[in-house]
């Protein structure tokens, strides 16, 4: 493997246990935040153990998210320096407000959300149990406005003379589009994956019959919280469909496995299997109109095909050469007004010239086999986004009938939930970080083989390392990231069989005279 | 403002947040790389874990923000440093993988053997860092063997054992003393009894030899470590010409400023008489003088290593020409205006909070209190 390769692998792999823990610390903050709300509203004791006990998940999970998340900070610049130079003009600026505006404020409140309750007035406490959520959200924004840009770069220009990209509006790449739907899709999948996982821990102690006033009250909450919730990430999964027919063709073309643009309107491709060679979806179980609805809004625009995308790419690929040579040119002194003239219209193929030198370093005399390659490789290969999409979706719809049946029996006051309800919400545990992996997969991999959307191409995009190097550092976080999940799996395993006994209150199951000899 | 005011508040404002790292998350870090040392017994160890637990978090978003500002603010800059110094980097990172799960699982488990485990993770996680970072800027000093090609692709030509010579070995050393030195002090105002008289000594020892070490750099650096300087004019006001200017590598150089403006001999001044007043205050118990004293010192070490190198953030060995100074590896004057715009906002309000959060929680910790909240605590 090169360093591409090499590089790309280390940061899946970091950006992906990163994941693990990202999402439940979302939807986490806000199941607590409630908790104590009802706590600090009705006085009740068993609120505030509540929000304890599912605070001591919450920080076992939190930790990890730290550790993991340094990683993701610092590689920019040690795996992608060129990618950190070219574009780090625009997407540096989200990721320091993001340390200055949220992560600041998260990491300094989550200490006083555990050393402060005795220190802090209940409603003070509460104030920073919920600036807490809204921090760890405030977090996610921006670093869904860095992530959007990358997939959508606008609000920005190429400057020649510095050799990087500048940024133009900073508005823009706020209110980026692709930036705002991600939010709240992304968001909602984290509040979705803290439902699920406060729902299945509760139904687990419901099947054990264990700390049940305890228990039923963590399943209402969570089944309530994580209904809305699950809505959320279906509607918005569905606006991101339309926010890729607009601006990220290639990628909804992949995930459906697109492989020509029909007349319009496209139909939706339920279930069969993608073939590269043939360019065809084999056993094809089809639903006529539904991605031209749900990618373009219509009945009557069609929804192009990875072949007619294709073209348009050796277009801009041609275009994208001279683009290359003329700014090699002008950086070699031949600053002539013809050269920059003829430059400035076709600097915006540029990124698709650069293309070209993963094929050959002398991009001027590129052979049309070079050329037809870099069209080849223009597009993902369909078949990964293809499934893994559809394990998202089938993940996302099952979860949206588990929480409508938890809140129908939760909703009827049903003090003895149905068993096989019970275990449907257990067995769901894993659901939500296959959806999220799964989708992120869609996001990331879908954008290939860009760094930055048809700006910056992957291979330009890394540090020159030598091999050795990142073997170096990918095989110790290998193995570092393996012993660190497995003692959080346990701990995490070890504390909620414990259960609300984990407080010492003196109240809970585990606890009881009765008990203890047991135990 | 123009373009070069930016820049030059840029450079100050990336001091201030390397400064805000060294000064809050020193003292975690020192108070963990004292675990052992200090810490006779399981209570005592969790007194000194308490006194930072509430901060410790709060305090290494100094170090992730000033990350993100170097991408920001100087990402040329984020993007050589990160890459050149890869191996040395990425121990740094598997040291800091540490401290999260140290402070957070330590007492989750009750056994002597995993709570040693986690209290050597948390050592490690502490010291190695401090060491690695005073390495780095020992490094700085000497200039990085990089350069760029046509396309301004960084290249990196050293080794990582060659960052290990003699002067960053040294810088590495004060480093790690001085935020040991400053967990001490921070010890002595959060502790009772043995363990602050154990802290009180450490310090009046410790404090002395930091400043020692730190003359004695800097006397090395006058005398055996090549400055650098700019001969071309550099446009302040203009687009990065990164690889455009012209720089001569000297004897003396990195004292140049210090002559032009005799004024900023302060810094150093300063650092070495922090150190003696925070080892004064440490044997006469003044515990606020002490951590003041400390914290205006390392401060200043980190000041003079800047006002020492300035205009220069990272010279290249390899091609002079290519350093990069703090004229002509920033981001373009939109974005620095606007992270100008955003830090105006945010940095009084962190300070605020920050404060508001070591108000809540002030008061000395003793081994009553760890073992009457055994387990709410860490």
């Amino acid at each position: 493997m090169d360093i591409v390769d090499l590089s790309r692998l280390q940061f899946a792999f970091t950006a992906m246990i990163h994941f693990l823990f990202v999402p439940l610390t979302l939807g986490m903050a806000f199941l607590l935040a409630i908790m104590e709300s009802v706590y600090v509203m009705t006085g009740k004791t068993i609120y505030r153990d509540m929000t304890k006990f599912w605070g001591k998940l919450f920080g076992i999970n939190f930790a990890l998210g730290v550790t993991t998340g340094i990683a993701m900070e610092f590689q920019f610049g040690t795996n992608w320096s060129y990618y950190s130079h070219y574009v780090g003009d625009i997407f540096g600026a989200p990721l320091a407000i993001e340390a200055l505006m949220a992560f600041f404020l998260e990491s300094t409140l989550f200490g006083l959300f555990f050393f402060g309750w005795d220190r802090l007035s209940k409603e003070k406490h509460l104030a920073v149990t919920w600036l807490m959520a809204l921090a760890t959200n405030l977090s996610a924004l921006w670093i869904l406005v860095a992530n959007g840009w990358m997939q959508h770069p606008i609000g920005s220009v190429f400057n020649i003379d510095t050799m990087r990209m500048e940024l133009t509006s900073f508005s823009d790449v706020i209110f980026n589009p692709v930036a705002q739907v991600k939010f709240v899709h992304t968001v909602s999948a984290g509040y979705v994956t803290g439902a699920v996982f406060v729902l299945a821990i509760s139904s687990w102690y419901l099947l054990k019959g264990r700390d049940l006033p305890f228990a039923r009250r963590s399943f209402a909450i969570a089944s309530a919280f994580g209904l809305a919730s699950a809505l959320s990430v279906i509607v918005l999964g569905d606006e991101s469909g339309y926010e890729l027919g607009d601006v990220q063709k290639v990628k909804l073309a992949a995930v459906e496995a697109e492989w020509h643009t029909h007349p319009a309107p496209a139909a939706f491709t339920v279930f069969g299997v993608p073939n590269e060679q043939t360019q065809t979806t084999d056993y094809a179980l089809k639903i006529p109109a539904v991605l031209g609805l749900i990618a373009t809004r219509s009945v009557t625009e069609e929804v192009a095909g990875l072949s007619e995308l294709k073209e348009k790419h050796l277009q801009r690929i041609i275009r994208g050469q001279e683009a290359y040579v003329l700014m090699t040119q002008y950086r070699a002194g031949d600053k002539s007004p013809a050269t920059i003239n003829r430059f400035n219209e076709v600097s915006a193929d540029l990124g698709y010239g650069m293309l070209l030198t993963a094929y050959t370093d002398d991009v001027a005399n590129a052979t049309a086999e070079h050329i037809a390659q870099a069209v080849e490789d223009s597009v993902p290969k369909v078949w990964p986004l293809f499934w893994s999409f559809r394990i998202m979706v089938a993940c996302g719809v099952s979860m949206l009938v588990l929480f409508a049946a938890a809140f129908w029996h939760s909703a009827k006051r049903t003090v003895d939930k149905p068993r096989w309800l019970l275990k449907f919400a257990l067995f769901s545990l894993p659901l939500p970080w296959i959806a999220c992996e799964a989708g992120w997969f869609v996001a990331e991999y879908g954008r290939q083989p860009w760094a930055i959307g048809e700006i910056l191409p992957t291979h330009l995009a890394v540090s020159q390392l030598s091999v050795s190097d990142i073997w170096f550092s990918l095989g110790t976080i290998v193995v570092l990231y393996t012993i660190f999940v497995i003692i959080e799996m346990w701990l995490m395993t070890k504390y909620a069989r414990l259960g609300p006994s984990a407080l010492h209150t003196g109240k809970y199951d585990l606890e009881s005279p009765a008990n203890v000899k047991e135990a | 403002m123009d373009y070069e005011a930016l820049r030059f508040i840029w450079w100050l404002l990336i001091g201030v947040l390397l400064i805000g790292f060294v000064v809050t998350d020193g003292f975690d870090m020192g108070v963990a790389a004292l675990l052992k040392v200090l810490g006779k017994n399981n209570d005592e160890r969790r007194v000194m874990i308490n006194a930072i637990a509430p901060h410790w978090d709060g305090n290494q978003v100094w170090l992730i923000t000033a990350g993100g500002a170097l991408f920001a603010a100087w990402p040329t800059v984020y993007a050589a440093s990160f890459s050149g110094f890869y191996i040395a980097l990425m121990l740094t990172l598997f040291a800091l993988f540490l401290r999260p799960l140290g402070f957070e699982y330590r007492a989750k488990i009750d056994s002597e053997i995993w709570r040693s485990r986690w209290d050597w993770a948390l050592t490690a996680g502490s010291a190695i860092p401090a060491l690695i970072f005073g390495v780095a800027f020992g490094n700085l000093l000497q200039g990085v063997p990089f350069y760029f090609d046509d396309i301004l692709r960084l290249h990196y030509t050293g080794s990582f054992w060659a960052l290990l010579n003699p002067f960053a070995l040294l810088a590495g050393v004060l480093s790690l003393l001085m935020i040991v030195n400053h967990g001490a002090t921070y010890l002595q105002l959060k502790t009772e009894a043995d363990l602050k008289a154990r802290s009180e000594k450490l310090s009046a020892v410790l404090a002395p030899v930091c400043a020692a070490i730190f003359v004695l750099a800097g006397v090395w650096l006058f005398l055996a470590v090549d400055g650098y300087s700019v001969t071309s004019l550099i446009d302040t006001n203009g687009a990065n010409r990164t690889t455009d200017k012209t720089v001569l590598i000297s004897a003396g150089a990195w004292f140049t400023n210090y002559e032009k403006w005799p004024l900023l001999w302060l810094a150093p001044a300063l650092g070495v008489a922090g150190f003696l007043l925070c080892a004064l205050a440490s044997k006469t118990q003044r515990h606020i003088s002490a951590f003041i004293s400390s914290s205006l010192a390392i401060a200043m070490v980190v000041l003079t290593a800047g006002v020492s190198m300035f205009p220069f953030v990272m010279p290249s060995s390899t091609t002079p020409a290519h350093s990069l100074t703090m004229w002509d590896a920033t981001a373009s004057e939109t974005t620095l205006m606007i992270m100008f715009v955003v830090a105006c906002i945010f940095v009084p309000l962190i300070l605020a909070y920050t404060a508001w959060s070591y108000f809540v929680m002030r008061g000395r910790l003793n081994e009553q209190h760890i073992r009457d909240n055994s387990h709410s605590l860490y």
